[in-house]
């Protein structure tokens, strides 16, 4: 009970600090913007293949960025209170937590944003809206572990970006071959087994985060 | 003799797995009526024991980095990183071999294929770990961070190897189709091919915890150096 008490006490100062320093939100927010202007100017209005794979591309790069910040703020001082408060598996989960959600904003945002300016090629919206809402929780888990480790490494969103790649690569590669459903009128046979691993993957990169990042904590 | 006999075990192994390797009588259907393969099968007794040593080399390294993490032992740390490195090797020649393998069989050294991923992906993961490793000074804090990234990639590299071939078409032999396995299909193996498979397999693990441990005295060694001078 306690726990649950933490956690939500963890991540409601999360969203306090977003929403009196507004800066880091609409920060991303233009990144989001300006990185898919950019794209719309290079490619204009592109056929359905290189729509999907833009578009997680650029998913990517949006939660590299939005994520790293979650850990490189806070200061080793407010780390350490933290710590004396709430232990450190209610910290990772509210961080797990807080980053999902600001991803699935996130994510939206840029499939409106691409639905406007690269052209609207979805046969199936509604679906694939919530195809991206698990894709950005999917990302989302595993960057936040990674940002945790290379804070700790007293490192840049460089590092992470090297250690996250090569792992993110089955998730991305699932969201793709589910996200082609969307494409596509004929309803494709294995989407739920396809759904079934990407929960199946998420549960198990939650549950290593929260055996290993006691570990990565303590000093 | 009794500490060591695993070592001769490794060097026997291998010398039979080099001669019998491009000696033994290939099956006639699998190699030369079913297939392109021809006489290139043989590398299937020199490639695959790559990849299945450096999976099992990695999760020696991962044993370590548990280890760390409940006992900081240097030692422990070493361990790890040595035998990640070892497989890194194993798993750049599996690449090589395959590669070369892949030229004439497919017509060209890449070719997207779905086991040829999960091997850049296992290469890429464990660069990416000893950059992380090289990036941290403190000691104690590398071995820490080094280990809980290890055990993190470990657990997602795993789950994939075993997931990506089978939900793409793979070239590899026995991969047609969706049910691609991503090691081997047993059914066109003959006896004979066993035989010489195993012992291959048995022959370049032992070889490559020969190699880890070696270089993992060496540093106990440079280390004692050190403080003693």
């Amino acid at each position: 009970m306690s726990n649950t008490k933490h956690i939500v006490a963890l991540f409601r100062k999360d969203l306090l600090l977003e929403i009196r320093q507004q800066y880091t939100f609409y920060g991303i927010l233009l990144y989001v913007a300006s990185t898919i202007f950019v794209l719309y100017l290079a490619m204009g209005q592109p056929e359905d293949k290189v729509w999907n794979g833009l578009f997680w591309m650029i998913q990517l790069f949006i939660c590299v960025n939005a994520v790293a910040k979650s850990f490189l703020q806070e200061s080793r001082g407010r780390m350490l209170y933290f710590y004396s408060i709430a232990g450190a598996r209610d910290f990772i989960i509210s961080k797990l937590l807080f980053n999902a959600a600001l991803m699935v904003l996130m994510s939206i945002t840029s499939l409106v944003l691409f639905r406007l300016l690269l052209g609207d090629v979805l046969l199936n919206p509604l679906l694939f809206t919530g195809i991206v809402c698990l894709g950005g929780c999917s990302l989302s888990l595993v960057f936040t572990f990674l940002a945790a480790i290379a804070a700790r490494a007293q490192q840049n969103a460089a590092l992470m970006a090297i250690l996250g790649f090569p792992l993110i690569i089955p998730q991305v590669l699932i969201l793709m071959r589910i996200s082609n459903i969307a494409f596509s009128d004929v309803i494709q046979s294995g989407l739920g087994q396809l759904i079934g691993l990407l929960v199946g993957l998420d549960i198990l990169v939650i549950a290593l985060s929260v055996i290993l990042f006691p570990f990565l904590w303590k000093d | 003799m009794r500490r060591y006999w695993w070592k001769i075990l490794s060097i026997v192994l291998l010398l039979y797995a080099f001669t019998a390797g491009f000696l033994v009588k290939l099956p006639q259907q699998v190699a030369y009526e079913e297939s392109n393969m021809y006489e290139s099968m043989r590398n299937f007794f020199f490639h695959v024991p790559m990849w299945f040593s450096q999976m099992a080399i990695i999760t020696v390294s991962l044993v370590y980095s548990i280890k760390y993490l409940r006992n900081p032992m240097l030692k422990n740390d070493w361990m790890a990183a040595e035998f990640a490195a070892t497989g890194t090797v194993m798993g750049i020649l599996g690449l090589i071999t395959g590669a070369i393998w892949a030229n004439y069989t497919w017509g060209a050294p890449w070719n997207n294929d779905p086991k040829q991923i999960g091997a850049a992906i296992a290469l890429l993961v464990y660069l990416a770990y000893f950059v992380l490793r090289n990036s941290i000074t403190d000691i104690d804090k590398r071995g820490r961070i080094a280990a809980v990234y290890n055990i993190f990639a470990y657990f997602i590299y795993i789950p994939m190897v075993m997931i990506l071939p089978r939900m793409v078409e793979s070239l590899h032999p026995g991969g047609k189709g969706v049910e691609g396995n991503p090691g081997l299909s047993g059914n066109s193996l003959d006896p004979a091919m066993r035989a010489i498979f195993w012992p291959a397999v048995l022959g370049w693990i032992l070889l490559g915890v020969w190699i880890s441990t070696l270089n993992v005295r060496t540093r106990v060694l440079e280390d004692r150096k050190l403080t003693i001078a």
